[in-house]
């Protein structure tokens, strides 16, 4: 670690109170003017002969040369250390131009330009945040402006323009201030605390600022009316706050999550984040039903059937037995309007009047009201997700990228700090050797057989994940059967799918890592989608077939010997959330603990497992999509399935902290996390969705049980509802009327999909726009340099053009010069070598 | 929220929630973390803003920094005095920044600034070189080192000046999307 770092003095840190570094009043006018100028000076100095004067000449260079910014500043050696390295660069870059060192006005000139002192000091930032407060504030006020802001970053340029009169530079920076703090004071509370955090300034600075903003609104406040408005969204916008941090502060999980992060990096980490967020719906879920749906159930029990079984230990796993005749299933709900509750110790109603609660419309408008809201918040979250991390500009930096983005500053252990640094340096040695050409023997050749090679792994992908999913539809058909035949179901057997589903899920993922180890990918981003697509493909078919399975054929003919299909559904959805959490346990043992124990000991070898993250991933939204299934099958199994992840965190962060290591492949979190919760939304939810819609719509309920019993199907309830609204009510008739026209009527739904995508269209038109413009900018910023090089270099052409004497005298005097700069010739060597 | 605390004003809280990305308790389990750092040095009653700075040692012995190879920029940078030793408001103003709230923009204002080695304001090639040595632990061999180097300015100068300025930094941050999760330091 490099401690004895050399620094200068009066480094512009030191200075964070002080002024800017020129005067930046002389920097903005004309070069041409500059120019004469100069060339006014070079009369000047022509008519002076050497001597004492021409000694005072070159004491005067000398001290243009170590140029300070006013006189009251002690010496800085900033100045002529950028301007040696100007030399160098320039020297480099431009190589017939600059023989020499660029004399004292140049790099008067250089040094004061508006590019330097962009945001690296207060008074340069102070400014520049002056003018963005009042950008705000006129856009909030949606006053037309005066003059139209140019969006550059170059505060004094804007500066000078907004006020020409002010020459001293220190009050210069008072009124700046003063005027930052007016509109600080004008804007909205929130606006003005997102400024002010925002604001790339020291915390004492910022304190100050507010200060002095909050006193001046005091004293304005109390000369002003209030408007009622304004204070009612000033409450809000507090409470607002104080619940956000609220929550905030509550996060849940803290420590184990910094520990992830810190040891392993920000990729284990999302895998943990996404747990979370899963926990959050479900949370959601489990909280919607509950409040609806089984709450007014468990206060109201119907009659219990007489064959109601007792409670056996088999239950937890089959959720058959006792369970089924509870809240946790369909069948349990009534169809009519609860106003009394069964007393089962006395066998019969009880008198008392209670608030009365219609169970079919409520069970109808939960299940549709809780899909709604998820899929909006699906949504939403997919679309902000998506919006950091979609570029629409093709220019890719990679390297740059890498290099200034890739450390992960959350990893805090010593020996994962050593593997990331590893990992940056296997990848930018990668980097680096795509950049070199290659000499393939005979690419063409080469092409074909990769070619080969993938067509081959993909086709024997494609045909085992095609096997598995015949199997698993002629084994449920053969189950179908065999519980047909014997007139039950076996509760035991009741298992024997899930298994089979849940043994097909943990093997064959293996088999395509194998796969794409045969295969060899040159790119580590395209093996990991290639993974992930192709668990993808196999989840997706093997869910298709299970629903295929459910709603084509249990529910349409297996009603010889089930006699509530649906709560069967919403057992076997049960079944398989918890044969499914089985087998993560035992993948968990078996492919981390196990494996690293028999690489420790029988292998020894150091390296751990890795814990492979797309996988995990997509086991959790696997499970998921299970759950959004069977929520209208079975209203309790949120709650399920939040005790399951809430076991998986703990069982999954200790077996990650005990048996695995960061993954050595590089891992596009922000990519990725995108990627997964695009695959929630789209084939999960939307699957999930599409499913519930197809069983409420066309299935027929069983007659038996559950809230719709008797109806032709599930919608059914809602239309017989508005029907009953509108014979009861008749200016509630029009709704009835527009319902029937709107919402039945396919032409609707058609003209709604068809704006829907003219507005896509739309938006894919302005991105093109958008990408055109960005190129013809870059072409312009490079242009801009040019000219910037272009007249540095005419302005030091000409200062020389103009001096010929001088030339004799900096000859003559080099040696003295040469003894006079020692310490610039050493800071220029400290900031070479650095 | 209820709680007598005695160690600042309730203005100076408000005032460190308002100016930071901190709630009042995050402000004060920070305040205990750096305290935490010299008990003797730090006084439990800040109502009158006592002068306290910490040395650049403590703060880089902090487990969260403590192997980071950026720390001594990073305190640096933060600090008032330029050397890494920090008062309680600089030690703030670094967690806030580096908090999971903070904006691209402002991050990458002080990224910018912890990569820039010799505080000249640009990227220039030595700050690169400086960098990758420190990203690597000087794994990279002398050429690969230059060509890195070579590459980056060639990708991201977008003005053809030979370094990267603010502006060409905070271009090539925009479309990175990892950069917001990991310029972030949890405490």
């Amino acid at each position: 670690m490099a401690r004895s770092v050399n620094f200068d003095l009066n480094h512009p840190l030191i200075e964070y109170g002080l002024e800017s570094p020129a005067d930046e009043e002389g920097v903005h006018d004309s070069f041409n003017q500059l120019i004469a100028e100069q060339s006014q000076n070079e009369e000047m100095f022509d008519t002076f002969d050497q001597g004492p004067l021409g000694r005072r000449e070159l004491d005067k260079e000398h001290q243009d040369f170590v140029y300070t910014s006013s006189p009251p500043h002690t010496f800085r050696e900033r100045e002529p250390d950028r301007g040696e390295y100007e030399l160098e660069e320039y020297g480099e870059q431009t190589d017939p131009l600059i023989p020499e060192r660029w004399s004292s006005d140049t790099l008067k000139i250089l040094s004061s330009m508006p590019s330097r002192t962009i945001g690296r000091n207060r008074g340069a930032i102070i400014s520049q945040y002056c003018n963005k407060t009042l950008q705000l504030r006129r856009r909030r006020q949606s006053k037309p402006a005066d003059r139209v802001f140019s969006r550059s970053s170059r505060p004094s340029i804007r500066a000078y323009d907004l006020e020409a009169d002010t020459t001293d530079s220190e009050s210069r920076d008072l009124t700046k201030q003063d005027q930052l703090v007016n509109n600080l004071q004008n804007l909205s509370a929130s606006d003005r605390e997102r400024m002010l955090r925002g604001m790339p300034l020291c915390l004492t600075v910022k304190k100050k600022l507010r200060e002095l903003a909050s006193q001046k609104e005091k004293q304005t406040r109390s000369s002003s009316r209030i408007n009622c408005c304004s204070h009612f969204k000033l409450c809000i916008i507090k409470s607002w706050y104080t619940w956000s941090s609220f929550i905030h502060s509550r996060q849940m999980w803290k420590v184990p999550l910094k520990r992830v992060s810190g040891r392993f990096g920000t990729g284990v980490l999302s895998y943990f984040l996404f747990l979370k967020t899963l926990l959050f719906f479900n949370v959601f879920l489990f909280l919607v039903m509950g409040t609806f749906l089984v709450l007014p159930q468990a206060v109201y029990p119907p009659e219990v059937p007489a064959n109601r079984r007792s409670f056996s230990g088999l239950e937890l796993l089959t959720g058959a037995g006792y369970f089924s005749d509870t809240v946790m299933y369909y069948g349990y709900y009534c169809n009519y309007t609860l106003h009394r509750n069964y007393n089962s110790s006395t066998q019969a109603w009880s008198t008392v009047k209670l608030p009365s609660y219609n169970m079919p419309l409520a069970y109808f408008f939960t299940i549709g009201m809780a899909f709604f809201i998820t899929c909006i918040i699906l949504v939403y979250s997919m679309s902000k997700s998506f919006g950091q991390s979609f570029r629409i500009d093709k220019s890719y930096s990679i390297l740059a990228i890498k290099t200034f983005c890739s450390w992960d500053f959350r990893v805090i252990k010593k020996n994962s700090i050593k593997l990331l640094s590893e990992n940056i340096c296997t990848q930018l040695k990668e980097l680096l050797g795509e950049l070199k050409p290659k000499h393939g023997r005979n690419p063409w050749l080469e092409r074909l057989r990769r070619l080969m090679v993938h067509c081959l792994a993909w086709l024997m992908c494609v045909a085992v994940t095609t096997g598995c999913v015949i199997g698993i539809y002629y084994f449920s058909d053969y189950m179908h059967i065999e519980n047909q035949k014997q007139g039950a179901a076996q509760e035991a057997s009741l298992l024997a799918l899930p298994v089979l589903v849940s043994l097909i899920n943990l093997l064959l993922p293996g088999l395509f890592n194998f796969a794409a180890w045969v295969e060899d990918y040159i790119s580590p981003s395209v093996r990991t989608y290639v993974g992930l697509s192709r668990n993808l493909m196999l989840k997706v078919s093997v869910l298709g077939v299970l629903c295929y399975h459910w709603l084509g054929r249990i529910a349409t003919d297996g009603t010889d010997y089930i006699k509530c299909w649906e709560s069967f559904v919403g057992q076997e959805l049960y079944r398989f959330l918890i044969v499914d959490f089985i087998f993560t346990l035992l993948d968990t043992l078996f492919g981390e603990l196990l494996w690293r124990l028999f690489s420790d000991k029988i292998l020894k070898r150091q390296r751990k497992p890795e814990f492979d993250i797309a996988k995990n991933v997509l086991d959790l939204i696997y499970g998921q999509t299970l759950a959004w299934l069977g929520v209208l099958f079975s209203p309790l199994l949120p709650a399920v399935q939040i005790l399951k992840l809430l076991l998986l965190f703990y069982i999954k962060m200790s077996s990650v902290m005990m048996n695995c290591q960061a993954p050595r492949r590089p891992y596009r979190v922000s990519q990725m996390t995108t990627i997964f919760i695009t695959l929630l939304c789209f084939p999960s939810f939307l699957g999930s969705s599409v499913c519930v819609t197809y069983a409420m719509w066309s299935i027929k309920p069983s007659e038996s049980c559950g809230p719709f019993r008797r109806l032709q199907t599930m919608l059914k309830a809602g239309k017989q509802w508005m029907k009953q609204l509108a014979e009861e009510n008749a200016s509630l008739s029009p709704l009835a009327s527009a319902h029937a026209y709107l919402v039945e009527n396919p032409l609707f739904l058609f003209v709604g999909a068809g704006i829907f995508l003219i507005v896509i269209y739309f938006h894919s038109q302005v991105l093109d726009g958008q990408r055109k413009i960005i190129t013809l900018l870059q072409e312009h910023i490079k242009n801009e340099g040019e000219d910037k090089k272009f007249l540095i270099t005419r302005l030091q052409s000409i200062h020389e053009q103009k001096r010929p004497s001088a030339r004799k005298l900096t000859n003559q005097d080099s040696t003295e010069l040469q003894e006079d700069k020692p310490q610039f010739s050493n800071y220029y060597g400290s900031s070479t070598s650095g | 929220m209820g709680n007598k605390q005695t160690i600042f004003t309730a203005q100076q809280l408000d005032a460190y929630q308002d100016c930071t990305y901190f709630t009042r308790k995050e402000i004060l389990r920070l305040f205990y973390r750096y305290r935490d750092l010299a008990p003797q040095l730090v006084p439990l009653d800040y109502t009158k803003q006592p002068d306290v700075k910490l040395p650049y040692e403590l703060i880089g012995s902090m487990p969260e920094l403590k192997d980071n190879p950026f720390r001594q920029r990073i305190a640096e940078v933060f600090s008032e005095d330029g050397q890494g030793n920090m008062t309680l408001d600089d030690f703030l103003d670094m967690f806030s920044v580096l908090s999971e709230m903070a904006p691209r923009d402002l991050k990458a204002y002080y990224a910018f600034k912890i990569y820039d080695f010799n505080n000249d304001d640009f990227l220039c090639k030595s700050d690169l070189e400086k960098t990758l040595n420190k990203l690597t632990r000087n794994e990279l061999t002398e050429e690969e080192v230059r060509m890195v180097c070579e590459k980056v300015i060639d990708e991201a100068d977008l003005d053809n000046d030979g370094r990267l300025s603010l502006e060409d930094f905070q271009h090539m941050i925009v479309r990175a999307p990892d950069f917001l999760s990991t310029f972030h330091i949890r405490i």
